[in-house]
Formats: structure tokens, sequence, C-alpha cells
């Protein structure tokens, strides 16, 4: 018995289980939401935000963090609601050209030794001039099959269900079950052994980062495909509740500990926080301040775990 | 000639000779006739990121993964409260700042709890703090109209001598912090602390009690920051932080202070200021787009920590 409730158990658990739980409360608060529509509507917009999360976790991974992915998310729907479009050659370039400067943006902090930090802060202000100048006021149009992609009813099971399930399988399978996620952890957990071991460190950065950039990428499109227009702040939220997703998750921030699959989760209970707090007719005032003490609880609960993995390994 | 290399070889001099390069090119737009508006401007504006930037330098001197990113929420809250207190009247001027500094003092004995109490890094303590900053911060802000006391109003938009106030009082906190640094047993401490934290832990030095001080000292001078900034614009605003969470990182980088922490430079936080202030009023003068400039300013940004870097591996 004790053998099955292991700390490492739990902690793949408590985030199904946060989820779990505040799935129950909703449907308790309103009934109608345990439906097809109902559920395809608390969902919707974690979609983009799970995509995200996935792409902070990946930079997470290596031992960074990127604190521009909110604006860049809204650069990218911006182009999504533009140029893709309009043009769609001149769009797809664009957004490939963005996971090139994601891969480049891997290497200059790896050679340079720079703190990801401050470059990634550094290029929110980029991705954000960058928008500004696509699309100075809100508008634009998603492009119709993005607008079919994400609207489209599969029979049984909501959209938002099929690509969040969707989305933690390509993650997990990245990440958990190639030879290149195990080397990507690495980097994270022990980079000079992995270098040791004959790897180029500057290669494993460059990809995790446009690997990030990619889902990133995928995250606006996604967004525009619910919205049908952008913005150029349509996502910056997204940069705090993506680490958050990661953290809520099971991830840590050093050390190469992540979970795709927790990523995903997370992502969906910070979504569902929000719909819990307004169903709970709390002020719209406090639901970040909520989310934040959220964030702080579920940590809290990760410390007596820990405590109790470490208590485990002593015997 | 050794006087001329010696000063060269300062880190903080590079902030300063950019800041003067691009106060020229501006000036030089406006044929000169913009020398002493635009330096007043630069002093005023460039005060309130040092305030904010000298207590993030503490922060990052600490070491790798020590930086506040609650300044931005807790300087609107602290100015909301104060406004709310002051209502506005002149004899409350002391209760207000006692108000404000009350809430720096409150967010960071907060932040350092829970980094001490959750062990958890304290990039997301203060994360999640920020989160609950700032939501006290919008229902306390409410449709606030509260403006300063006008003796407030005019302390902070006025000069004495061509010099701004405000840059007056930054200067004052800037001698203070700079002796903490250097001639106090605190100062040294804090670099010993971000040169190796185990050995400074075995030299005897407090580490928690140094950190704790450290993260309360940003914190307080976050708040003293809105206090002022909100006397300065006329009032408090929900978004009046936000940009001073990019400005207060970037100050304490390019000014020549260590990203991984054991060295700090408290004149350089004065070169980066100015300098990032007029290359915004730079780019203003020569009509550049609101997109073009935040564009502009993060290429600059990279630009700089890039250089630095190639400087520090040299």
């Amino acid at each position: 018995m004790r053998g099955f409730l292991s700390a490492d158990r739990i902690r793949m658990l408590v985030p199904a289980a946060s989820l779990t739980v505040l799935l129950i409360a909703v449907f308790w608060l309103q009934p109608r939401a345990m439906s097809y529509t109902g559920l395809n509507l608390l969902f919707n917009l974690a979609v983009p935000i799970a995509l995200a999360t996935i792409a902070q976790m990946l930079i997470m991974m290596v031992n960074d963090l990127d604190l521009s992915i909110g604006t860049f998310v809204s650069f990218v729907a911006c182009v999504t609601a533009t140029f893709l479009q309009t043009d769609p050659v001149i769009g797809v370039l664009i957004l490939a050209g963005c996971i090139g400067v994601y891969a480049g943006m891997g290497v200059i902090i790896h050679l340079r030794n720079l703190p990801s930090i401050v470059v990634t802060l550094g290029m929110s202000f980029v991705w954000g001039g960058l928008a500004v100048l696509i699309l100075p006021s809100p508008g634009g149009t998603a492009p119709d099959w993005v607008r079919w992609l994400m609207t489209s009813r599969p029979p049984l099971v909501p959209m938002a269900i099929v690509a969040s399930v969707l989305i933690a399988v390509v993650g997990h399978l990245i990440v958990m079950r190639s030879s290149f996620g195990v080397v990507l952890r690495g980097v994270g957990g022990n980079e000079r052994s992995v270098a040791r071991a004959g790897w180029s460190i500057v290669r494993a950065r460059a990809a995790a980062y446009a690997l990030a950039g990619l889902f990133a990428v995928l995250a606006g499109i996604c967004l525009v495909g619910l919205t049908t227009s952008a913005d150029a702040n349509i996502a910056t939220r997204y940069t705090l509740l993506a680490i958050a997703g990661v953290i809520l998750g099971g991830g840590e921030f050093t050390g190469g500990r992540v979970s795709p699959i927790g990523a995903v989760i997370g992502a969906l209970t910070l979504t569902l926080a929000g719909s819990f707090l307004s169903f709970l007719r709390i002020s719209p005032d406090w639901q970040i301040g909520a989310q934040g003490a959220i964030l702080i609880l579920v940590l809290a609960l990760r410390l007596l775990l820990n405590r109790r993995e470490q208590a485990e390994q002593a015997k | 000639m050794n006087a001329l290399r010696m000063v060269f070889s300062k880190p903080w001099i590079w902030a300063f000779i950019a800041a003067g390069g691009v106060f020229f090119v501006t000036v030089m737009f406006t044929g000169g006739a913009s020398t002493i508006g635009l330096g007043q401007a630069a002093l005023t504006f460039a005060s309130f990121s040092v305030i904010v930037g000298l207590g993030q330098m503490f922060v990052i001197t600490l070491g790798p993964g020590n930086v506040d990113l609650s300044i931005p929420a807790t300087m609107t809250l602290a100015a909301t409260l104060a406004l709310k207190v002051m209502e506005s009247q002149n004899g409350m001027i002391f209760v207000g700042l006692l108000v404000a500094l009350g809430v720096g003092l409150g967010v960071g004995i907060a932040n350092y709890a829970l980094i001490k109490a959750l062990r958890i890094p304290p990039i997301i303590a203060t994360l999640s703090s920020s989160f609950i900053i700032q939501s006290t911060a919008i229902w306390s802000n409410r449709g606030l109209r509260i403006r300063p006391p006008q003796w407030m109003a005019d302390l902070t938009t006025q000069s004495l001598f061509g010099v701004p106030n405000v840059a007056l009082i930054a200067l004052g906190i800037t001698l203070v912090i700079f002796v903490l640094l250097e001639k106090s047993l605190y100062g040294r401490w804090v670099s010993a602390i971000g040169q190796n934290m185990r050995a400074a832990r075995m030299a005897g030095v407090p580490v928690d009690g140094v950190r704790f001080a450290t993260y309360v000292l940003c914190a307080v001078l976050a708040s003293l920051a809105g206090f002022l900034l909100a006397s300065f614009s006329g009032g408090a605003a929900l978004n009046m932080g936000t940009e001073y969470l990019l400005t207060s990182i970037a100050v304490v980088v390019i000014g020549g202070t260590a990203v991984a922490g054991g060295f700090a430079n408290v004149p350089g936080i004065w070169g980066a200021s100015l300098f990032l202030f007029l290359v915004v009023s730079m780019l203003n003068t020569y009509g550049a787009s609101a997109g073009v400039r935040m564009l502009l300013t993060g290429v600059i940004i990279i630009g700089v920590i890039i250089a630095a870097s190639r400087r520090r591996v040299a």
C-alpha cells in the first residue's frame, strides 16, 4: 500500500486531483456546465494556454525562463490575423523566421552566458513593438482554416478536450519518450555530464528554444482561431499563466524535472480556476490575486510532498 | 593619463558614455534649443528608475535566481494606499509616506517569508505575491480620482537651482545606498553571499538575515518610488508600475552590476537610467511611432547586454 502511494506517485497525482476537485466544484455550482457545449466553453481558451505552457516548459527544462512568451504569442496572433490570412506564404515565412529567432536566442544566451530572464524581457519589447506595428488597433481576421479547426465539433468529445489530450500526448512523446527529449532534460539536470557524453549543449539549447518557439506559434494561431481577431496585447498575461501552469503541473525550475502531461493539466486547472472564481461571484478585482493564492497553495503542498519524499529516501 | 585609464576601466563608465552620446544626438536634432529641458526631464524620469533600480541591484547581487518581480505591483499599491490616506491634504503627507513605506515593509516581509517557508525560487515567490498585491491594488484603486497633496505635487515637480527636486531626493538615496554597499558590514555581506553563499554561511555571515533585509529594502525603495511617482504624475494609476519591471532589471545590468551576483555597482545605475530615458526621448524626437520605439528599446537593451557580456569574458 505504501509502495502504491509513494511520494513520486502523489506528485503525479496532485495536478490531476486538483483539476478533478475544481471540475466537481464547477459542476456543483453550475450543473449546466456538465454538457458537450458547457465543457467546450469551459476549456476553449485553455488550448492556447496549454500550448504556451508547453513552450514555457521546454525553456524551463534547460534551466532558463522565458518572460516574453505572452508578448510573443500576441505577436503571432497579430501575424495570423493579418499576413497569414491575406498572404499565407509571407505569413508562414514570418512565423518560421520567429522560430529561427527563438533558436538564435538560445544560442546567444548559451554562448554569452547571459541570464535568460534579461534577454527575454528585452525580447518582450521587440515582439510588443512589432505587434503594435502590424496591428496598431485591434482587428484582423482569422484565416478560415484556423477558424474551422478551432470551432469544429467532433462527435462525443468537445474539441477543447481533444486538443488538450493531443497536446499532452505529443508533448509527452517528444519530451519523455524520445532520445532528443532525454538530452534536453539532461541539459537541465547536469549540463556538464551531457557535454562530456559528447552532445553539443549549444545545439541542444537552440533546439529547446526552437521547439518552444514552435509551440508558442501554435498557441498564437489557435488563439486567433477562437477570438477571430487579434490585438497587440491579446495574450500578455500568458507569460505568468504559462509559468504557473508548469509549476502547477509538477515541473521544477531547475534540474530538468518537467512533465508535459502535468503542464497541460496545470493550464486546464488555471483556466478552470478563472471560471470557478467567476461562478463563485468573486469580483474580477480578485481574480489575479486568487490565481496567485492558488499557486502559493500548490507550492506549499509540493513542499510537504518533497519532505515526505526525503523521509522515504532516508528510510 | 593613468587617471584616464582608471576611469575607463570602471564598469559604469559605458552607461554614462552611452547616455551622453544619445543626449548629444537628441539635442543636435533641435539645434541645442532643448538642452536644459531635456536634461531636466531626463534627470526627473531617471530618478524613479534609479530608486527602484538600487533596490533591485541589491537583490540581484545576492546571486543567481534572485530577482524581485513584485516591484511594479508594490509601487502601485503603495501609491494607491498613500493617496487614499492623504486625501489631498498637506497635513497628512507624513502619514501617507509612512503608509507607503509600510506597504513596502509588508511586501518585503511577505516575499521573504514565501521564499524561506516554501523554499521556492525568489522569481516565483515574488511573482505569486505580485498577483496578490496587484489584486489588492486593483480593488483599492477602483474609481480612484484622488490628487496628491499640493505640497507633494510641488515638491516633486519643481526644481532647486535648475536641478529637479526628485533628482536630489534620488541622489540622496543613492549616496546612502553607496555608503551602505561600500562601507557597511551589511553591504559586504550582500556581496559575499552573492559570490558564494556557502562560503559566506561558513564564514559566519547571517545569510538569512541579510537576504531578508535585502528583500525588505528593495520593496521599501519600490514603495517610495511609487509614492513619489504618483505625486509627480498627479495620481496613482493601475499600470503606473508596469514599465519598471523591465527598467529595474535593465538599469542594474546595463549599469555594470554582475547579473550572476556578487558585484554591485551604484554609479552605473544612474548612467543606465539616464541612458534608457534618453533613448526613448531620442526616438520620440526623431518621430518614431510607439511600435518602433518599443522595438528599438528592446533591441538596444539586448545589444547593450550582449556587448557588456563580451567585455566580461575578455
